[in-house]
């Protein structure tokens, strides 16, 4: 079977935060990491592989140090690794992502599964998945939480739903995207480590993948941001007083409008 | 690209500090943009001496974009009834299909719908466009998508609405590609820009720690997903008057390349915590799994259901569904009462839009008490007996 994984380096959402002072975004010590549900797309990937015969391609967008997150995927079983990256791809919103990944998925060239994280932390969107899967022309399914069964014919699997679960069944190509309860990503083996020191990690530009200069980036993108600005501050710190009892008498008492 | 006019750069550096990638420096008094600038335009927008721009490469405007009017909500029917979230969005789109002058459709997909898009009509509908079909009856991302795009296809509205629920997050981005629009996930907050009338939508990013406001203003439709509990649903008006326009479905948009073999609904056990009005949460405060027995008690006696932190969720007490956060889901209920939850920022991401929060923890310097309403100081399994003692002792006076 052979396998696509996409992944994303993201920032460490929780070292991305606004000083209180200057109302400013500290990004001293601000880590880039692996998205976490690309982790677990990743083990996905890995473990199908294991189960099924085939081979695993981690791909990427994002600038030259995305290699970083590429090399740790080698060093969890991916067996090849492809970054596309161009100063042009910048400003993308999931419209140009997904176009671009298109574009690169059809370099790569036939692919029985895609699998990517149902989101990146730093945009939280869970769109391009299903916008890369709609470029392809191929079927997909998101948040699956669970794979029942799969061969070279059929898959079968369970999507979280609001309000449970669905099974289904699907042949190939297909597209899903992962939620976290999926499986518990690896820790790189040493053998890992050392493969993925050597590997070489493909990097394209939007020439070398044919991308239409009109639908990457920012001019690519139906998106626009016109304004960042941090949320309103919420909360009041109150912290009760008095002894127990009498702190809980307070909190019922401003309690009183949700005891209906 | 990222221009910085150096004959108005001061150097000042607060760019610098602004920029969430770290792209930008200052070499020799002029802010140099590095490699890894994604035009955030975070930087742009606190420039005191205007220095910085975005060059979006000359875009050209289509000259169609007149033609696309209406405002349309996609309205989630599933397992027999209507998503509340539908209701919620036609009141925000009442409010956009007024301020633009046009009308305001509901869009119904299913099997069954009953007196639904009469429902639908009575919180602000004025056109109901309702497909009710037995292949309808489960969801399947291949035939909501194609039933959707080619309606929006035909009929152009300037505005697309959607739930951000599993099924909207899900078929919504398909559609988007399709029809070839702009789509902003999760959105807090819409509203009309005055001059120009394109939709302002603002979500937030980064885990909740910055908002952002996003326009699509060379594409049409404008299509947006909004949270569950964020908007408010208009009063049912049974004088309401609409029009209900059944469409036949063909036989390519019924068919779909994934098949649903089975529906599991929820027991009590994995409820829906983003309906919820009230929850009561759980954290790694309360040691043990058996903790939740005190949850669910406090929660019923509130009237709400139960909810936890994913350090509880990891340690496997409580299933997966009910996981509020960053990696779980975004929940806005009128009241959460967090207990012995620290209020890591992935946590306060996903519910810091409650209306009323509520802190137990033994810890006073934990991060939860900064964005709660009311904070209790102290070990939760002596805080919530009393509590729920008081609790009934109120409701029976």
């Amino acid at each position: 079977m052979k396998i696509i994984v996409c992944i994303k380096q993201v920032p460490d959402t929780k070292d991305v935060r606004l000083d209180p002072e200057t109302n400013t975004l500290a990004r001293e010590g601000v880590e880039s990491i692996m998205n976490p549900y690309d982790q677990h797309a990743l083990e996905a990937g890995v473990s199908l592989k294991e189960r099924c015969g085939g081979e695993v391609t981690v791909l990427s967008m994002g600038p030259p140090q995305a290699e970083a997150v590429l090399r740790q995927a080698i060093s969890c079983g991916a067996d090849e690794a492809l970054l596309v990256s161009d100063r042009s791809f910048a400003g993308a919103d999931t419209w140009a992502t997904s176009y671009t990944l298109a574009k690169a998925v059809a370099h790569i060239g036939a692919y029985d599964l895609i699998i990517c994280g149902k989101q990146a932390i730093d945009g939280d969107t869970a769109q391009v998945g299903p916008g890369l899967a709609m470029r392809l022309g191929i079927p997909y399914a998101t948040c699956i939480q669970k794979i029942r069964t799969a061969d070279a014919e059929s898959i079968v699997f369970e999507r979280m739903m609001d309000d449970g679960y669905d099974v289904l069944q699907s042949g190939y190509p297909l597209l899903i995207t992962v939620v976290k309860d999926i499986n518990e990503p690896r820790v790189p083996s040493l053998r890992g480590k050392m493969k993925a020191k050597k590997a070489e990690i493909k990097v394209l530009n939007a020439e070398d993948i044919a991308a239409d200069p009109s639908c990457i980036g920012l001019p690519g993108s139906p998106t626009q941001v016109v304004k960042v600005f941090p949320p309103e501050p919420r909360g009041t710190r109150a912290i009760l007083t008095g002894d127990l009892d009498e702190q809980v008498e307070q909190l019922v008492e401003k309690l009183r409008p949700y005891l209906v | 690209m990222l221009k910085i006019d150096e004959k108005l750069c001061i150097g000042c550096g607060i760019c610098e500090d602004q920029c969430p990638f770290g792209s930008i420096t200052i070499v020799d008094n002029i802010a140099v943009v590095g490699d890894s600038c994604t035009l955030c335009g975070a930087c742009v927008e606190v420039c005191e001496v205007e220095a910085l721009s975005i060059d979006n490469g000359g875009k050209a405007v289509p000259d169609d974009l007149e033609s696309w009017s209406g405002v349309w909500v996609f309205c989630e029917f599933a397992h027999g009834q209507l998503a509340p979230v539908s209701t919620e969005l036609l009141g925000i789109g009442r409010t956009l299909a007024d301020k633009r002058g046009v009308a305001l459709s509901a869009i119904l997909l299913g099997h069954m719908t009953g007196d639904s898009a009469d429902r639908l009509i009575g919180h602000g509908a004025d056109i109901v466009y309702r497909v009710d079909n037995p292949s309808l009856e489960l969801f399947t991302d291949d035939m909501f998508e194609k039933i959707l795009s080619d309606l929006i296809l035909e009929h152009k509205p300037e505005i697309v609405l959607a739930g951000a629920t599993a099924i909207g997050r899900s078929f919504i981005p398909g559609v988007a590609t399709t029809v070839d629009a702009g789509l902003t996930a999760d959105c807090t907050k819409l509203a009309i820009r005055e001059e120009d009338g394109v939709l302002l939508q603002t979500r937030p990013a980064f885990g909740g720690n910055i908002m952002a406001t996003i326009v699509c203003t060379h594409t049409r439709p404008q299509m947006a997903t909004v949270r569950p509990k964020v908007m408010k649903e208009l009063s049912f008006d049974t004088e309401r008057k609409g029009q209900i326009i059944d469409i036949t479905p063909s036989a390519r948009q019924l068919t779909s390349r994934i098949t649903v073999l089975e529906s599991v609904t929820a027991t009590q056990s994995n409820v829906n915590i983003q309906e919820s009005d009230i929850l009561v949460s759980g954290g790694r405060g309360l040691d043990s799994e058996k903790g939740f027995a005190l949850i669910a008690r406090l929660a019923e006696a509130l009237g709400g259901n139960v909810s936890a932190s994913r350090a509880v969720v990891d340690a496997g007490w409580i299933p997966y569904p009910h996981q509020v956060g960053q990696t779980g889901k975004t929940v806005a209920p009128k009241l959460y009462v967090a207990c012995g939850i620290s209020g890591a920022i992935q946590h306060v991401a996903g519910m810091q839009s409650s209306e009323t929060i509520v802190a137990i923890n033994r810890d006073a310097e934990a991060p939860i008490f900064n964005v709660a309403d009311f904070g209790i100081v102290g070990d939760l399994n002596e805080v919530i007996p009393k509590l729920i003692a008081k609790i009934e002792e109120k409701r029976g006076s």
